[in-house]
């Protein structure tokens, strides 16, 4: 019928995927996309909240916000000015381990985004009046958060989970540390963790991928940091001994959310992907999978419920998550903690693991086709070491996950009888 | 405009577009009826999103249990949503795998089954999904203000309906609005991606062609007469936060003033998909400390809707002196016209959009069904046209005419919990 006529896949390879890293250590990925005139770009410095101490939490995030703010050159109006005024974007966030920042615009807006980019990484002046503006945001942002039933279920998740671990901390910290946050904390900061060691840009979009690497050697290629300290090594995760659960009250909300969870792999780890498979089954697939199926679809208790799989440089999290009504939070986690207990004893069929293979597989020029969706794929690839022919392979290595690895990986991470447990909700 | 597009209507009254784009191996599409809560009365609010949840249940060829397997199988991305003025369904999919939706969309636009117990389970879904949004201030607000600023046209209630409907609504009224609505008449389906014209055209007549006609539904239209005098409400709630959204009356999507308006809404609040950190607005609220956010947004709709903007509070200054600040912006553009070079801003901008748009593919499937909801697909291609060609007179004008205090409805969040 609709016989398609598009030539080819529109998969990254390392025939048409240009790597160069700059004499700085800048690291460059850039790729073509003519069938639109415009470009993304997006990257990451190793400058994250990792480097924070309790009485700061939330510095990274403060700094990384403050970026765009003032820089030796531009006030926050006049920056903001040359973006919105040519139609682009550009932002900047933080995690744990990295600063990360994205961009797009028309391409022959491609220099002007770049410059922005390297004076707001290179020179922001922290203007006092701007610190004290974002704090008030950022402090309505974190009065907010201690109302969403969501976020706090997340907050009292992660702290569980990841106890004593740099993962069981808020990047957007709490109202104590935001307030005690200074100007010379963010400059120190900054002068101490931005630099161009480990730092990655990828650029995708209607430009010659040569082209788009002079664009950054043009900007950012100058740029040293001597004194740039790199970040101390994840500390062990404690393991979770026996069931932990803890409720956060939330009054007069009419819905409370929940997530049930345990540690999950690594994103480098060689069973991630069956776990990945695993966790479609379990919580994704379809209608949201087995979780969807029985909370949703036979239960009808609850808007969403599903699984995720986070995976990340170091311990990842498994988890469910649900948003019901007060009344049936219990009843939700009893069939949340049933479909746990069936997974792990049975594992998927046949069918099911075939379903996920062939949805992975399918999507995949989907999930590319726009640049800011292939600018992800490139960092993911650099980050976590894939090798840039890993899209090529992608469907063989999706095909040769079998059941007994999903049972395996499974078993694992997930035990029933050791799960963490956090609600918020009235 | 590259890709034209093909526009067809079956024997039995479906319009079906088609637009060929041959840039990866995937197509998207999307049926479009013209149903949404604006075709619904009191007592069955939220029976278009109800019966679009419906629609995911099954038919005898299609049974719920396998439907969304089906399509998840082949790698495709599925969903729907209900909007004030249209009810649509989506499947963006590899090229070689979109017969499956065709034949899928076909059959559920008449032989979905609607069995008692899934329409028990669904209740309490959308019950909880309503729940979700009332944890949110802002819902609360903004369904607040809807209300006020429509007494008589059916724009009066929110989307997902009233509580009340959620608990009464029957199957069978559900069956009967879905057999009223959903016949071809009512229908425009429209494809975009890597496919042949000829070929697909055919495919959709043996598809949609043996659909019956059966008679096009009536739209409900109760026009809302003229507001005589500002409307204030407050809504209370837990938290720390204080919110106000001030509605104004904005016209239909064919209006000729909407364009004039597009470029004042973009100096005022920022251009939609972009920041806003330069707009008159954020500058004079956020930048001033008045407020932490200010933000604003249109809906293109069938009759007049409304333009919100929705201020943020800072826990420091009262709602009053961000609204007196709101009115001063207001006032400089009703006073004088806007210079010249803010009207080519406001044209590269959506330009721009436009671009970031034309990378994805349901995008543009999208944008085909979506305009032929309230104008036609010539709305969207001469768009940066129209835009281009007003003038800062016709900004001061419209300012002027729409922004007015005495036809607008002020609604404050106030929070009772701690600092509130």
């Amino acid at each position: 019928m609709a016989k398609p006529t598009s030539k080819m896949s529109s998969l990254p390879s390392p025939e048409d995927v240009f790597q160069v890293t700059l004499s700085n250590g800048i690291t460059v990925l850039a790729r073509s996309n003519f069938n639109s005139p415009s470009i993304s770009m997006g990257g990451y410095l190793p400058a994250g909240a990792i480097f924070e101490n309790d009485e700061k939490l939330g510095l990274a995030d403060f700094v990384a916000s403050m970026l765009m703010r003032g820089t030796q050159t531009r006030t926050f109006d006049e920056i903001y000015n040359e973006l919105e005024t040519t139609g682009a974007g550009m932002g900047f966030d933080s995690g744990v381990h990295n600063t990360s920042f994205g961009g797009r615009a028309l391409v022959e807006d491609l220099p002007l985004l770049l410059k922005l980019l390297a004076e707001s990484l290179q020179t922001p002046i922290f203007p006092k009046d701007e610190v004290e503006r974002l704090r008030a945001q950022l402090l309505t942002g974190l009065a907010l958060r201690a109302q969403d039933t969501s976020d706090m279920a997340d907050l009292v998740y992660d702290r569980m989970l990841y106890e004593g671990h740099p993962y069981g901390r808020p990047t957007d910290g709490f109202v104590e540390t935001v307030q005690s946050i200074t100007r010379k904390d963010m400059e120190k900061f900054h002068r101490l963790h931005f630099g161009p060691r480990g730092m990655v840009i990828a650029i995708v979009g209607a430009i010659h991928p040569k082209k788009a690497v002079e664009e950054v050697e043009r900007v950012l290629g100058g740029w040293q940091v001597p004194g740039q300290v790199e970040a101390p090594p994840l500390p062990p995760l404690k393991p979770v001994r026996k069931t932990l659960k803890s409720h956060h009250t939330i009054e007069g909300k009419s819905q409370s959310d929940l997530v049930v969870g345990a540690m999950g792999p690594r994103r480098k780890d060689f069973d991630y992907m069956a776990a990945s498979l695993g966790n479609s089954v379990l919580g994704q697939f379809g209608m949201m999978g087995r979780i969807g199926n029985v909370v949703r679809e036979k239960s009808g208790l609850a808007y969403y419920a599903y699984s995720s799989l986070h995976s990340g440089v170091g311990p990842g999290s498994w988890e469910v998550n649900a948003g019901v009504n007060p009344a049936n939070l219990k009843k939700a986690l009893g069939l949340i903690e049933m479909e746990l207990r069936r997974f792990v004893k049975n594992g998927v069929t046949k069918n099911e693991l075939a379903d996920s293979q062939a949805n992975y597989i399918g999507r995949l020029p989907l999930s590319l086709e726009s640049n800011g969706g292939m600018v992800n794929a490139l960092l993911n690839i650099y980050r976590y070491d894939l090798g840039m022919d890993y899209y090529q392979r992608y469907a063989s290595l999706v095909r040769s996950v079998t059941r007994a690895e999903v049972l395996e990986v499974a078993r694992k991470y997930i035990d029933p009888d050791r799960l963490v447990i956090a609600t918020a909700g009235p | 405009m590259k890709n034209p597009i093909t526009h067809v209507t079956l024997k039995n009254g479906m319009q079906v577009m088609l637009k060929e784009i041959h840039t990866a191996p995937i197509i998207s599409s999307w049926i479009w009826y013209r149903v949404g809560s604006r075709d619904e009365v009191t007592g069955k609010t939220g029976i278009s999103h109800w019966t679009e949840h419906m629609l995911f249940k099954g038919t005898r060829k299609f049974p719920g249990s396998t439907l969304d397997k089906s399509i998840s199988r082949d790698g495709g991305r599925w969903n729907a949503s209900t909007s004030r003025d249209s009810t649509r369904y989506y499947e963006t999919m590899p090229a070689d795998k979109i017969d499956l939706v065709l034949r899928l969309e076909a059959d559920r636009m008449i032989n979905t089954i609607f069995k008692e117990k899934e329409v028990a389970s669904e209740r309490t879904v959308i019950i909880s999904e309503r729940e979700g949004s009332e944890n949110e201030p802002v819902f609360q607000l903004s369904e607040a203000v809807q209300h006020a600023a429509f007494r008589i046209h059916s724009y009066h209630h929110e989307i997902i309906g009233d509580m009340a409907d959620l608990r009464s609504i029957a199957r069978d009224d559900l069956y009967n609005h879905y057999r009223t609505y959903y016949v071809p008449g009512n229908a425009v389906l429209a494809i975009a991606g890597d496919f042949e014209t000829k070929s697909m055209l055919k495919r959709i007549e043996d598809l949609f062609g043996r659909v019956p006609k059966g008679p096009n539904p009536p739209r409900l239209a109760r026009p809302e007469p003229e507001q005589k005098g500002e409307l204030r409400l407050t809504v209370e709630g837990p938290g720390e936060t204080s919110f106000t959204q001030i509605a104004y009356r904005f016209p239909n999507a064919t209006h000729p003033d909407y364009f004039p308006l597009q470029v004042f809404e973009s100096l005022l609040n920022g251009a939609s998909g972009l920041s806003y950190k330069t707009a008159r607005l954020y500058r004079a609220l956020v930048d001033k400390e008045y407020a932490v956010d200010v933000s604003g947004w249109s809906e293109a709709t069938i009759d007049p809707y409304l333009y919100r903007i929705t201020i943020t509070h800072r826990p420091d200054r009262k709602p009053e002196e961000a609204l007196a600040m709101l009115d001063d912006e207001i006032k400089k553009m009703q006073d004088g016209p806007i210079p010249e070079e803010e009207v080519e801003r406001a044209v590269k901008q959506a330009r721009a959009v436009f671009a970031y748009g034309s990378e994805n593919i349901t995008h543009q499937a999208f944008w085909m069904g979506y305009t032929a909801m309230f104008a036609d697909y010539s709305w969207y291609t001469k768009y940066l046209n129209k835009l281009a060609k007003v003038t800062p007179q016709d900004v001061q004008r419209v300012a002027q005419k729409y922004f007015q205090p005495h036809s607008r409805v002020v609604g404050t969040y106030i929070p009772k919990g701690k600092g509130g």
